[in-house]
């Protein structure tokens, strides 16, 4: 029995949350809540991916790292604790969608892009009713003579703004029954457009995609059936446990700014977190984060050793996880009081990033049936 | 026991209702899209208010010789609930029409409601609130904004904070220490200060849900008529908390929180859940319900404080604990729309994704902050426990 993280996974951790509290200080967080900021900061991807953080779950022989599941959870709770923007969830996702996929020549060209951080691949998946897999598709291909046509609106699209091409979930006619399938899209692609869709955490840049009679080669279909259908699960699920480390790791910056104001801040003659309302907030912070963490990488864990408890542990951690990350933001500005209120401090930057990872890949209420289901109930 | 209005209010009703439903300002898609503090939106905002003076149903409980009616408090309540019926827009003048100036009609001199009373009603004069300062929050008593009285003036030094309305406002209600050697609570007084004298400047502070709502205000060497005092020199902290009853009624008033929850329902019966609409899924319509169960009970609970004031009872704590259940209960509104919207629910307004304008999202920032505006939910609970309850009081001051 060791339930822990390694040696390796540490030094990860600690070097990951000095190198962001250096290289992303609150101040460059702010910067991107400026209008006009596209929100991806390319000189820290850079540096990210010198330190092989991009590529950290691409296999080694296409320049990843080859790490695991749980090793991305650490490092997603330091971008959470930093509140990184930019293409970093949308990727790892493609990642580890393209590392199973079929097509080799496809795997040779984009992986070690992506672990290099110099392409966006962002998955053209949710639409209009959905933003949690599965769903019933209504984006469709058909095969022509000339490839593939693909028409339909997909919603919640990470970083489609700066992306370079689009993994589309879409079903194609099998037969007379329908298949899912990905299929590849270069942005350029005609028939592709791209709109923002603003959301108030300006750290993450959701956007629709509309297809609209878009044709690409037989080629950019990359995966098709039960095998589209296995892989897009655990993607779902890969992404539930990043953010649930996310919200991990927001949430634990959270109490350490209220815990410090608490104790700076001063009324009726004494410090804040001297009232027993204030320390009992904090304290109660404390409590709900403590055992939420050993659900995140129990999660991790899951993923990368007990398949069959995968989806179970992703949801039991995504639907916890963020409501802990939004309980701990809301008290955190009751800590903070009129000043917690403003744009200018930091709080409201966490304070956004945990109704956007509230809600994206399955709400709390999604991810409780999804337990309740797995659970046979 | 007795739930009805006598006949000749409920013609009167029905006079507010006809007058509202052909008056109601539209809402013109251009208009949402300007800033929170834009003179476009100020002008427009000021002229239904004009409006709604004008027709008789701003304050009409006021005396007349200060642009009321003499109306008693059932009349008034009568247009309070048409308004919320009618999902009128808020008042730009609310801190005058329900701080101020209930506060100048008990302790103004003569002058003093003669010279501000009305032009309240009408809108020609907005106010704002100078309270808190950066050290003087949770513990307004310990403000440290100097007035000096020199002559027949008071000469303001200091800095106020988090002022609402600042940018705008023509006149501030302000606290200021006149007396620095007495006890915190006794050196204080209440000025009202003309926003354009010579000496003070105002810096919009950007709310966290992007709006300019709130200032840092700076007054040097800025000069009050003493005709300018309410109350007595001195004497100012006894008229605060009148003031600061009115500010926790008005924020803890059952009328907004059945004008928020009216709206939810409307969005519950908009989304659909499963292909359903998401007012028929179980577990909407048990969420909506728990929530209807607090909502009216604000309700009747405000009918029972119209009862009281009405025969003159004592409120005691009562404006503490609308504050606090109120902005509590809104708060959870907002939540709960949230969690209808699910991935749309924190599109912003510049959104064309955005449900309702993307009203929810801002409106569960905005209810946290007035959770924390007008004292903190500890600070209404610290004052329910020690004076409603009569419990010890915390220990205060820490020996150094
Ligand atoms: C949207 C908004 C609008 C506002 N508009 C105005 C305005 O127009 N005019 C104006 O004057 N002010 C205004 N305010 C200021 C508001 O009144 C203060 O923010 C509020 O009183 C709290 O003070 P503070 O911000 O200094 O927080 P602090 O007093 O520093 O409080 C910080 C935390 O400590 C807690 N705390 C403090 N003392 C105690 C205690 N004794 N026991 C237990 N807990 C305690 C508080 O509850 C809070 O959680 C506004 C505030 C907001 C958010």
């Amino acid at each position: 029995m060791n339930f822990g993280l390694s040696a390796d996974q540490e030094l990860l951790q600690r070097t990951a949350r000095d190198f962001l509290a250096a290289e992303w200080p609150p101040a460059a967080a702010h910067a991107v809540f400026d209008a006009d900021h596209d929100g991806y900061p390319r000189k820290l991807y850079e540096q990210m991916a010198q330190l092989g953080w991009l590529g950290l779950l691409a296999p080694v022989e296409f320049g990843g790292a080859g790490g695991t599941c749980l090793d991305a959870a650490v490092l997603a709770e330091e971008l959470g604790r930093a509140a990184v923007p930019g293409p970093y969830l949308a990727n790892t996702l493609s990642i580890l969608a393209l590392r199973q996929i079929g097509v080799a020549s496809v795997r040779r060209q984009w992986l070690p892009l992506l672990a290099k951080g110099q392409a966006v691949v962002t998955l053209a998946w949710f639409e209009e009713d959905t933003a949690a897999w599965p769903f019933p598709l209504k984006a469709r291909g058909s095969v022509g003579r000339f490839g593939l046509r693909l028409n339909g609106t997909k919603r919640f699209v990470l970083d489609a703004h700066v992306a370079d091409a689009f993994l589309v979930v879409c079903r194609l006619p099998a037969g007379r029954a329908q298949s899912t399938a990905i299929v590849l899209v270069p942005r350029e692609q005609a028939g592709v457009a791209v709109r923002p869709m603003n959301d108030v955490d300006r750290t993450r840049r959701p956007c629709e995609v509309v297809l609209n009679d878009v044709t690409v080669p037989r080629r950019s279909l990359l995966a098709t059936g039960g095998q589209a259908e296995k892989l897009l699960a655990r993607v779902q699920n890969a992404a539930a446990v990043l953010l649930a480390a996310d919200c991990l790791g927001g949430a634990e910056r959270l109490l350490e700014m209220a815990v410090e104001y608490a104790k700076v801040r001063r009324q009726f003659g004494r410090p804040i977190g001297s009232f027993q309302a204030v320390k009992h907030r904090c304290a109660d912070m404390v409590a709900q984060i403590e055992p939420a963490r050993s659900l995140v990488w129990y999660a991790a864990h899951a993923m990368d050793a007990l398949p069959r408890q995968a989806a179970y542990a992703a949801s039991l951690a995504k639907g916890h996880l963020s409501e802990v990350f939004s309980n701990v933001a809301e008290n955190a500005l009751r800590v903070f009081g009129g000043i917690g209120f403003t744009w200018e401090r930091d709080l409201h930057i966490w304070f956004k990033r945990a109704q956007w990872n509230r809600y994206a890949f399955g709400s709390p209420e999604w991810h409780r049936e999804r337990v309740a289901q797995e659970c046979r109930w | 026991m007795d739930l009805t209005y006598p006949p000749q209010y409920e013609a009167f009703r029905r006079r507010v209702r006809a007058w509202l439903r052909k008056n109601l300002p539209s809402r013109p898609r251009g208009l949402a899209k300007l800033a929170f503090d834009d003179p476009r939106r100020i002008e427009r905002a000021k002229q239904w208010q004009r409006k709604l003076y004008e027709a008789g149903y701003v304050a009409m409980s006021w005396p007349k010789e200060y642009g009321g009616q003499g109306a008693d408090v059932l009349t008034q309540a009568i247009v309070d609930e048409e308004l919320v019926r009618a999902q009128a827009p808020p008042l730009i003048g609310q801190m005058g029409i329900q701080m101020v100036g209930p506060t100048l009609i008990q302790f103004g001199t003569e002058e003093q409601k003669r010279r501000f009373l009305p032009r309240i009603l009408t809108a020609e004069e907005i106010w704002c609130q100078g309270y808190s300062e950066p050290n003087a929050g949770s513990d307004l008593a310990s403000l440290q904004t100097r007035a000096e009285l020199v002559g027949d003036e008071f000469i303001v030094n200091g800095q106020k904070i988090w002022t609402s309305n600042a940018q705008f406002a023509d006149w501030m209600f302000c606290l200021v220490r006149t007396d620095p050697h007495a006890p915190k609570h006794h050196g204080i007084s209440y000025l009202l200060i003309d926003m354009k004298s010579p000496g003070i400047s105002v810096r919009p502070l950007i709310q966290m849900t992007g709006e300019r709502g709130f200032n840092e205000v700076w007054f040097e060497n800025v000069r009050v008529p003493r005709s300018h005092l309410v109350g007595e020199l001195h004497q100012g902290w006894q008229v605060a908390n009148a003031t600061l009853l009115h500010e926790r009624n008005m924020l803890g008033a059952a009328t907004t929180t059945q004008q928020l929850f009216a709206a939810l329902v409307r969005l519950a019966k908009l989304c659909t859940r499963q292909g359903r609409s998401a007012v028929e899924d179980p577990v909407v319509r048990q969420r909506l319900a728990a929530l209807a169960m607090r909502v009216e009970a604000m309700r009747y609970h405000a009918y029972r404080q119209l009862t009281d004031t009405i025969l003159g009872r004592p409120r005691g704590i009562a404006a503490s604990v609308n504050k606090l259940v109120s902005t509590e209960l809104n708060h959870d509104i907002t939540v709960c729309a949230l969690n209808l919207l699910g991935s749309y629910a924190t599109q912003t307004s510049e959104s064309k994704f955005a449900v309702d304008g993307g009203r929810w999202i801002r409106e569960f920032m905005f209810t946290l902050g007035m959770i924390i505006g007008g004292g903190t939910s500890e600070i209404q609970k610290n004052i329910i426990g020690e004076r409603g309850l009569g419990l010890p009081r915390e220990p205060r001051a820490l020996p150094e």
